[in-house]
C-alpha cells in the first residue's frame, strides 16, 4: 500500500466506473450454463453418466464415481423395468400371487431407505442420496437376471429351466450384494461392516426371491 | 404466523388496484424498505398502523381473487402502477404492517425448521444402534437360554438393531412361506401382509405388554420391552425357516415346543425377575407366553403349504381336522365360488 500514499483524487473529476466486482469471471460459469445447448446434448450427457455407472456396477472396482456424482435416473429406470417385467406372473390373475407394480416399486425404494437409515445410524459417512444411488444401481444384475429368467421361461417351465433360473438368480444376487458392499462398506467403521452388509443381503434376497418365483401365466 | 391465516373476513377494500399474480409477496419486498432487513425507515411510516395483519390478510385475499379473475397482463408495468396506487390508497399504514408481518413469517419459518430438525432428527435413535457384531451374536444366542436367577432384576440391553433385523428376517421368511404355499391374498398384497403381520406383532404386543407391565408395576421401559420381544423372535425365525422347508407336522410341534418354548421361557424369566408379587407375575408372564406361542402357531398354520401326500403317509389318521383343509386349490375354490354365486343368483 505504500504506492498509494501519494494518490490524490481531485474534486472536479467525477468518479465513475463499476463498483460491483464481476463474480465468477474466472470461474467456469459459462461451462455450467447449459440452458442454451441443444436438448440432445443434455440427454446424451446424462445417458453417458448413467451408462458409465452401469459399467462401474458390472465391474465393481473401488472407484468413487458412483458416490461422487450420484444420480437417481439409473435406479429409476432399473426399478421401473424390473417392476414391469414382474408383472403378469400370477396363479390367478384377479387376486394375484404375484407382486403388483406398486409393490415392487415400494419394496425397492422403501428397502433402500431403510438400509440407508440403518447405515447412517451405525455411524456411516455416506450421505442419504449417495447410498440410495448405489443401492439402486446395484439392482442392475438382478434386472439382467429377470430378463434371462423371462427368456428361459419362454422356452418352457420344467425342472431344467428352474435349475437354470436358480443358478442365474443366485449368481446375480451374489454379484449385487458384492457390488453394493464394495461401495457402501467402506464408509463404515471397520468393525461394523457385517452389521451393514446383513440388511443389504436381506434386501437383495427378497428381490431375488420375487424374481425366482415369478411364473408367467 | 402466516398473515393470511389471520385474514379478517372483511371485504377487500376498494379493489381498485389491479394486481397480477406475479407480484405476490415478492413484489412487496421490492417495495418495502430494506428488503428483508429489520431496519424500518420511519420517515415513510404512517402511525395509524394498527391491524396490520388484517391488511396483510386483505391484500392476500385480494391478490387471490384477482389471480382468479385476470390473466397475466403486463406484469412489470402493472406492478409499479399498482404499488403506487396502493400506497396512495392505503396510505402507508400497510408499510409497517407488511414489515412486521414479513418478520413474523420469517420467525415462524425459522421456528418451524428448527422444530423439524429437532424431531425429525434421526440422531435420537443413534444410541440404540450402537452395537458391535459380537454383541449382536451374543444376544441372539442368549435369547434362547432362560436365566436361572429370578430374584434380582436381569439386565436387558436397550438396543434396536438386532430386533429390527430380526423382524425384517421374519418378514423375508414369511414371504418365502407364503410363496411356497401359494397363499392368495385378496385384499392387499403379499408384501404388505407380511410386513404388517410382523411389525404389527412386534410393536403391538410390545406396547400391550408394556401397558400390562405398567399396571403390574414391573420395572421395564418401552425400549427394553421392544428389545426383549424382538430378540424373542429369533426362535420364531429359526422354527419357521426350518418348517417352511421341511413339511412335517410333528417336526413343527417339536420345534414349537422346544425352540419357541425356550425363547418364551427366557422372556418370561426376565420379566419375572423384574416384577414383584405373584399375581402380577402370573398375569404378565401368562399373557406374554400365550401371545408368543400362539403367534408362532398362527404363522405356521396360516401360511403353510399342506402337502397332502407326505401327510398321508406320515401322519396317519390322527391329524387335527383343520389341517386337512387345502388352503388354496384354485379349481376347488373357483368351483365353490361359482356354485355359491349361482345359488345366490337363483334365490334372488
Amino acid at each position: 500500500f505504500a504506492g498509494l500514499a501519494d494518490v490524490s483524487i481531485s474534486e472536479d473529476i467525477p468518479v465513475e466506473g463499476e463498483i460491483t466486482v464481476p463474480v465468477g469471471s474466472r470461474s467456469p460459469d459459462e461451462d455450467y450454463s447449459t440452458l442454451d445447448e441443444p436438448v440432445r446434448d443434455t440427454i446424451m450427457r446424462d445417458l453417458k453418466a448413467v451408462g458409465k455407472k452401469f459399467v462401474h456396477v458390472m465391474y465393481p472396482k473401488k472407484s468413487s464415481a458412483l458416490l461422487r456424482d450420484w444420480d437417481l435416473w439409473g435406479p429409476l429406470v432399473l426399478c421401473v423395468s424390473l417392476a414391469l417385467m414382474l408383472q403378469g406372473g400370477s396363479a390367478d390373475s384377479k387376486d394375484d400371487g404375484g407382486p403388483q407394480f406398486a409393490e415392487v416399486f415400494v419394496i425397492i425404494w422403501f428397502g433402500a431407505v431403510v438400509i440407508t437409515l440403518n447405515s447412517k445410524l451405525l455411524g456411516g459417512t455416506i450421505s442419504f442420496f449417495q447410498s440410495l444411488c448405489v443401492l439402486g444401481y446395484c439392482v442392475l444384475p438382478l434386472t439382467v437376471a429377470m430378463l434371462v429368467c423371462r427368456l428361459v421361461l419362454l422356452a418352457g417351465a420344467g425342472t431344467v429351466s428352474f435349475i437354470v433360473r436358480l443358478v442365474v438368480v443366485v449368481a446375480m444376487f451374489g454379484w449385487s450384494t458384492l457390488a453394493s458392499t464394495a461401495f457402501l462398506a467402506d464408509s463404515q467403521p471397520p468393525n461394523r461392516k457385517a452389521l451393514v452388509v446383513y440388511p443389504i443381503f436381506l434386501f437383495y434376497f427378497v428381490i431375488s426371491w420375487m424374481i425366482l418365483t415369478f411364473t408367467p401365466q | 404466523a402466516r398473515p393470511s391465516a389471520m385474514a379478517a373476513p372483511g371485504a377487500a377494500a376498494g379493489g381498485g388496484s389491479s394486481r397480477s399474480g406475479a407480484t405476490e409477496w415478492g413484489g412487496f419486498e421490492d417495495n418495502m424498505q430494506g428488503g428483508g432487513s429489520a431496519v424500518i425507515d420511519m420517515e415513510n411510516m404512517d402511525d395509524t398502523s394498527g391491524s396490520s395483519f388484517e391488511d396483510m390478510g386483505e391484500m392476500h385475499q385480494r391478490m387471490k381473487e384477482e389471480e382468479e379473475e385476470e390473466a397475466a397482463e403486463g406484469e412489470a408495468g402493472a406492478a409499479e402502477e399498482e404499488d403506487g396506487e396502493f400506497l396512495g390508497m392505503k396510505g402507508l399504514r400497510g408499510q409497517l404492517g407488511r414489515q412486521v408481518a414479513d418478520q413474523m413469517w420469517q420467525v415462524g419459518k425459522r421456528q418451524a425448521s428448527r422444530a423439524f430438525s429437532l424431531y425429525a432428527n434421526i440422531d435420537i435413535l443413534r444410541p440404540y444402534f450402537d452395537v458391535e457384531p459380537v454383541q449382536v451374536r451374543a444376544r441372539l444366542l442368549e435369547s434362547m437360554i432362560p436365566v436361572k436367577m429370578i430374584n434380582f432384576p436381569q439386565k436387558i440391553a436397550g438396543e434396536l438393531y438386532g430386533p429390527l433385523m430380526l423382524v425384517f428376517t421374519l418378514v423375508a421368511i414369511l414371504l418365502h412361506g407364503m410363496k411356497t404355499s401359494d397363499t392368495i391374498i385378496r385384499e392387499g398384497t403379499l408384501m404388505g401382509t407380511a410386513i404388517g403381520t410382523c411389525f404389527g406383532y412386534w410393536l403391538g404386543v410390545s406396547s400391550f405388554i408394556y401397558f400390562l407391565a405398567y399396571l403390574c408395576n414391573a420395572q421395564i421401559t418401552m425400549v427394553q420391552m421392544l428389545s426383549l420381544l424382538g430378540y424373542g423372535l429369533f426362535g420364531h425365525c429359526i422354527t419357521l425357516f426350518v418348517t417352511y422347508n421341511i413339511h412335517f407336522h410333528s417336526l413343527f410341534y417339536i420345534f414349537w415346543l422346544v425352540v419357541g418354548g425356550l425363547s418364551t421361557l427366557r422372556m418370561v424369566a426376565v420379566l419375572v425377575s423384574r416384577t414383584v408379587g405373584h399375581t402380577q407375575r402370573l398375569i404378565l408372564c401368562g399373557t406374554l407366553a400365550a401371545l408368543h406361542m400362539l403367534f408362532l402357531l398362527y404363522l405356521h398354520f396360516a401360511y403353510h403349504k399342506v402337502v397332502e401326500g407326505i401327510l398321508d403317509t406320515l401322519e396317519g389318521p390322527n391329524m387335527p381336522p383343520f389341517q386337512r383343509v387345502a388352503r388354496d386349490i384354485p379349481v376347488v375354490s373357483n368351483a365353490v365360488l361359482n356354485t355359491t354365486a349361482k345359488a345366490v343368483a337363483l334365490t334372488l
